[in-house]
């Protein structure tokens, strides 16, 4: 994938809003991969969550946008626990979802009456409260 | 008849794209008492110096004002023009319309056109009323102070010596060589560091001009640049230091082992006790804390087999006084604790270790002959990981430590030699090797068959006996589960943990980092807040080994120009006593932090020190009768100044 | 002070086992509690987007109501106590905001309610040694892998309760209960919480994990203060959960047992394991640390005597 840099890239809206929205100063990053280190995820992420950032950092919303990673934090704050500059991770991740659920066409990514027959008699409610929140419109 | 002349710097465009200047020369040209006003693009060039002097000359000016940058910067060079052109310095005053106007209020350029002719109407008001003063001189003490004696305060110390000038060289250690002393081989060249180190530390024991106290502390220091009096404290070490021939029968015998602090916890040493047999000096210190004998009186084996009667339990602590001209402190950093970092295992993981134990670890003097291992067992693989606790805000830490990166290539240089097929990786985030020769001691390194990944570790544990370190290959983008027998963690260095005492004994200031504060980056690196107290080595931030040296030469060649000059051009602008007002309350002995005030308690007055005072006001301050006052800065030039102000605002 | 139960949406219904055998603890060890009169949603994870307060509405708005009442709020659930915690620290820090949100919801919170959970209680108010000595029923054959998950710790700032990367709570609970803690690596680990909605099989993965390495321990018995770990560890454990190889159970189970209190009374119905038998087996296994004695409690050395001791050397 090229990635096209152009005038301006680093102060588009989709930045600051970013920034607004997590309430993170992602430019102090220096990209260590830490967070990505300690991911319980990251195995099957198509991108970690320090390569996340530096995408954001760039203003690459389109290279953002459809990436499993933000779907795939649990929100566990093992990142935000070790960043060596503070950075709460967990907080972009949340940006991102969002910024990215309202705009979606596709159809929700979790609909209540797919999930197993077994499952749902014991999930905990706070699971389909959690998760109906995060993953539907 | 005063005649004050105005010279208003454009700084380039730092003054002059804020500040109208133009307008600024001519409400100033309007000023009681102004005869010449002009402006300049540089009035700190060869040309703008030789304006003023030609102005003073034609205009037969009385009183200088010099409105440019702050007078940090240049009311040194200014004045000097004055006196080329023979006027008394302090008729030069500086107003500062750089940082003050310009800079500070860029965005509102006629209020800082306003203040700026506020500030110059107030300053060419005081400069009427300025005295010509001539600073006094003051004799300098032919000797210096050095604290700490790592590879910096040896290396100052040295040099200071064969410079011709006398030395008192501190050390808290029982023994010299600090943190170099522990090393194994040094990068980037792999010299030995004991090799290099130990003839140093026998030069400073028999240098002539050098007096070592070690085990001892400074407790106080008063005075000023040229004439510092310095109170010591030496330790009891119990173990008369004359006597004794460190024969060593007596640690062989001693039955108490404690931690040793030179092996980095990873042997052990007696209660009396000498760092290391290569120790300078080699006269064993007995450790009050664990000593049984001390402790409850039981014991006492190490009196009974000394046969010279070196063992002194009831030897007390020593105070020795000293005067000396000038001081360098050189004490040096620790090691970050890990500990901080409890994700990476270290204290719950034998096989986690620091950088510093490491090096214990390869040495060929430490505690196990320079073999790489742990409990006995060598490992099979070894992961090193850099940045611990340096450039790290979660801990405090924003600055680089600067070693780390080539101190940790040379020891996964040392695994590969002693191990030649052990896996060696190091994470890191970036390869800072920016000294001479690093870049390709990195490279040779990399042709060994160590494997640098970038990234920084989450997270080890323990996976049956081997550890598993969890880290991303941030250039693969590739999370990784890497096992491993040895973890070394590349531990930064942080400022020591007395810097803030030693930092109020000598009235410096600490950097935001926590290291002590030279008194200009670039141009006083070696300079302090105070005068004749200086800086070497990682006692003012991180440094190799070369820099420490290179430091330490340059501390020394500071100190010896200082001695040298014999004299000491004293301030000028001081303190003075209207005795017909003074009532002897002695508020100004107290106020005054230089000891510069006393009570002549014969004639009932207080007096003013000339070499000590330095002009800060404080005893102006706390004077109750109005019978202080600083030349130059009267209370009647502070009135005039602040009506000046008050009248155009 | 007061001390009101929250026992949010899933106690109640999915997680009776847990709501049960806290209050016979409870009532064991003479803490007094009240249920909540009016409690709403918590809000169930924290909001992590910054901006408004306004999200954190639900969770203040329980608050508001102990805080009409004069007391302290206790939970169980460590989502409930993520949320409240944070809520309450989120609502500190913006004092601007109090007025319109005491208009909004009729009330006139000071976010001044302390939010505490048992296992907090536990620690500094029963005190492990106190608790030692009421076991009537040591948990002997137990092999326990206390399991905090991500929640009930972090952030350090806003819950600092333990230390996230180091906690003792739950071993020390345990080696007082006269059970053997067993030390194993991922105990801080993420159990895959509500993405079990969406990726099953990656949360089977992280599951497995530290199912796997408590296992490889030897536990035989993990143990949580939240309904979700409790529900993955169980449904997604796979073989180790259908062959009763491991057993999943709230920290509160454990802890009635071990108080004597009537078996019925400590939940022990919901599970998917056969724990009766699990259970039955340790009651007649002697004491592992000395329950009831001046040991018990003794710091962490029981969860690291099993290989993870520090060397002296380090402490010297």
């Amino acid at each position: 994938m090229t990635l096209r840099l152009e005038r301006g890239t680093f102060t588009t809206t989709f930045t600051q809003r970013l920034k607004e929205l997590s309430g993170q100063d992602l430019f102090t990053c220096y990209q260590c991969g830490k967070c990505s280190a300690g991911c319980p995820s990251a195995s099957v992420m198509e991108t970690p969550p320090h390569a996340v950032v530096r995408l954001a950092w760039l203003g690459q919303e389109k290279a953002l946008r459809g990436l499993n990673t933000y779907w795939l934090c649990a929100a566990c704050l093992t990142c935000d626990l070790r960043c060596p500059k503070g950075i709460d991770v967990s907080r972009i991740m949340e940006a991102l979802r969002v910024m990215f659920l309202r705009p979606r066409e596709e159809p929700d990514m979790v609909a209540p009456d797919s999930l197993p027959k077994d499952m749902l008699s014991r999930i905990p409610q706070q699971a389909l409260v959690a998760g109906l929140r995060k993953y539907t419109k | 008849m005063t005649r004050i002349g105005v010279f208003c710097c454009w700084c380039g465009s730092n003054i002059g794209g804020v500040v109208d200047l133009d307008r600024v020369r001519e409400e100033v040209s309007k000023m009681p008492g102004v005869v010449h006003a002009e402006c300049y693009r540089y009035f700190c060039s060869q040309p703008g110096q030789q304006m003023i002097e030609d102005a003073i000359g034609e205009h037969k000016l009385t009183g200088v004002v010099i409105a440019a940058c702050s007078p940090s910067m240049h009311e040194g060079t200014f004045r000097k023009a004055a006196e080329r052109a023979g006027l008394n310095r302090f008729h030069v005053e500086i107003v500062n319309t750089r940082e003050q106007c310009a800079w500070v209020h860029q965005e509102e350029q006629e209020a800082a056109t306003e203040k700026a002719i506020g500030l110059i109407a107030a300053m060419v008001e005081k400069t009427r009323q300025n005295e010509p003063l001539s600073p006094g001189s003051a004799p300098v003490v032919r000797r210096a102070l050095v604290v700490g004696a790592g590879i910096s305060g040896v290396q100052t110390a040295l040099d200071i010596a064969n410079g011709g000038c006398e030395v008192i060289l501190v050390e808290k250690e029982p023994s010299i060589g600090g943190h170099m002393a522990q090393l194994s081989e040094t990068f980037p060249t792999l010299d030995c560091s004991q090799c290099i180190m130990t003839p140093k530390m026998v030069d400073v024991a028999q240098h002539e001009k050098i007096r070592l106290l070690t085990y001892s502390k400074v407790e106080e220091v008063t005075g000023n640049v040229g004439n510092f009096h310095v109170k010591v404290r030496r330790m009891s070490a119990h173990v008369d230091r004359d006597k004794c021939t460190s024969c060593g029968i007596c640690i062989e015998k001693c039955p108490v082992t404690v931690t040793s602090e030179f092996d980095e916890g990873l042997a052990a040493r007696k209660a009396i006790y000498v760092n290391s047999p290569q120790a300078v000096p080699n006269t064993p210190v007995i450790d009050a804390e664990h000593c049984l004998y001390l402790e409850n009186g039981k014991c006492g084996i190490c009196a009974k087999v000394c046969e010279i009667g070196a063992v002194d339990y009831e030897q007390a602590d020593e105070i020795l006084e000293f005067d000396v001209g000038a001081a360098v402190v050189a004490t040096g950093f620790d090691e970050f604790d890990p500990n901080l970092k409890p994700e990476l295992g270290y204290g719950r993981y034998e096989n986690v270790i620091t950088g510093l134990e490491m090096e214990r670890l390869c040495s060929s003097s430490g505690p196990t002959m320079g073999e790489i291992e742990i409990d006995g067992k060598k490992p099979k693989d070894v992961v090193f990981i850099q940045c611990v606790g340096s450039r790290d805000e979660t801990v405090g830490n924003e600055h680089c430590s600067r070693i780390c990166c080539m101190s940790t290539t040379k020891q996964a240089f040392l695994v590969k030699e002693k191990i030649p097929d052990a896996a060696v990786t190091v994470f890191y985030m970036d390869i800072r090797a920016f000294g001479k020769g690093f870049e390709e001691f990195y490279d040779r390194v990399r042709k060994k068959g160590v494997v640098y990944r970038r990234g920084s570790v989450s997270e080890i544990y323990r996976k049956k006996d081997r550890l598993v370190v969890r880290a991303e290959d941030t250039l693969l983008g590739e999370p990784l589960d890497l096992e491993t027998d040895l973890v070394v963690l590349a531990a930064g260095l942080v400022p020591r943990h007395d810097a803030d005492d030693v930092a109020k004994l000598f009235k410096l200031s600490r950097s935001t980092d926590g290291f002590i504060k030279e008194s200009h980056p670039k141009l006083h690196p070696v300079e302090t807040t105070t005068n004749g107290v200086f800086l070497a080595g990682c006692s003012q931030g991180p440094k190799d080994i070369p820099d420490a040296v290179a430091q330490a030469g340059c501390a020394a060649s500071k100190v010896l120009s200082l001695l040298e000059s014999g004299k000491l051009t004293t301030e000028a602008q001081i303190a003075e006593v209207d005795e017909e007002r003074c009532a002897a309350c002695a508020m100004c002995v107290t106020a005054c932090p230089y000891d510069a005030r006393t009570l002549d308690e014969e004639r009932n007055v207080a007096e003013v020190d000339e070499a000590l005072c330095q002009g800060c006001g404080a005893c102006v301050a706390a004077c109750m009768n109005k019978a202080c006052e600083l030349k130059n800065m009267t209370t009647r030039q502070i009135g005039s100044m602040v009506s000046q102000l008050g009248d155009r605002s | 002070m007061k001390t009101y139960y929250y026992p949010g949406c899933t106690l109640p219904d999915k997680a009776r086992d847990f709501d049960t055998s806290a209050r016979a603890c409870c009532e064991l060890l003479g803490l007094e509690l009240e249920e909540m009169e009016r409690w709403v949603c918590c809000g169930s994870a924290f909001k992590l987007d910054h901006k408004n307060i306004m999200q954190h509405l639900a969770p203040i708005r329980n608050l508001a109501e102990v805080h009409k009442e004069g007391g302290r709020l206790m939970t169980l659930c460590v989502f409930c106590y993520n949320s409240l915690k944070r809520a309450n620290y989120a609502f500190l820090a913006e004092p601007d905001k109090h007025e319109v949100i005491n208009d909004f919801i009729e009330s006139d919170y000071d976010g001044k309610v302390p939010v505490v959970h048992l296992l907090e209680m536990l620690k500094d108010e029963v005190g492990f040694e106190a608790l030692a000595e009421k076991v009537k029923r040591p948990l002997g054959g137990l092999r326990v892998a206390p399991f905090y998950g991500c929640l009930l710790l972090r952030p350090q700032e806003e819950i600092g309760f333990e230390d996230p990367e180091n906690p003792t709570v739950m071993e020390k609970l345990f080696e007082a209960l006269g059970a053997e803690v067993v030390s194993y690596p991922h105990r801080l680990e993420c159990c895959g919480s509500y993405l079990s909605l969406k990726d099953r099989d990656h949360t089977t993965s992280m599951v497995t994990r530290v199912l796997e390495s408590a296992v490889e321990a030897g536990a035989n018995a993990i143990v949580t203060s939240c309904p979700m770990c409790n529900f993955n560890f169980e449904f997604f454990g796979g073989e180790l959960v259908a062959r009763d190889t491991i057993h999943t159970f709230y920290f509160t189970e454990l802890l009635a047992l071990a108080l004597g209190a009537d078996r019925k009374l400590c939940g022990l119905e919901q599970h998917e394991t056969d724990v009766d038998r699990l259970i039955d087996e340790a009651l007649a296994a002697p004491a592992t640390a000395a329950a009831g004695s001046e040991t018990a409690g003794s710091g962490t050395s029981g969860a690291r005597a099993s290989g993870d001791q520090a060397p002296d050397a380090r402490n010297g």
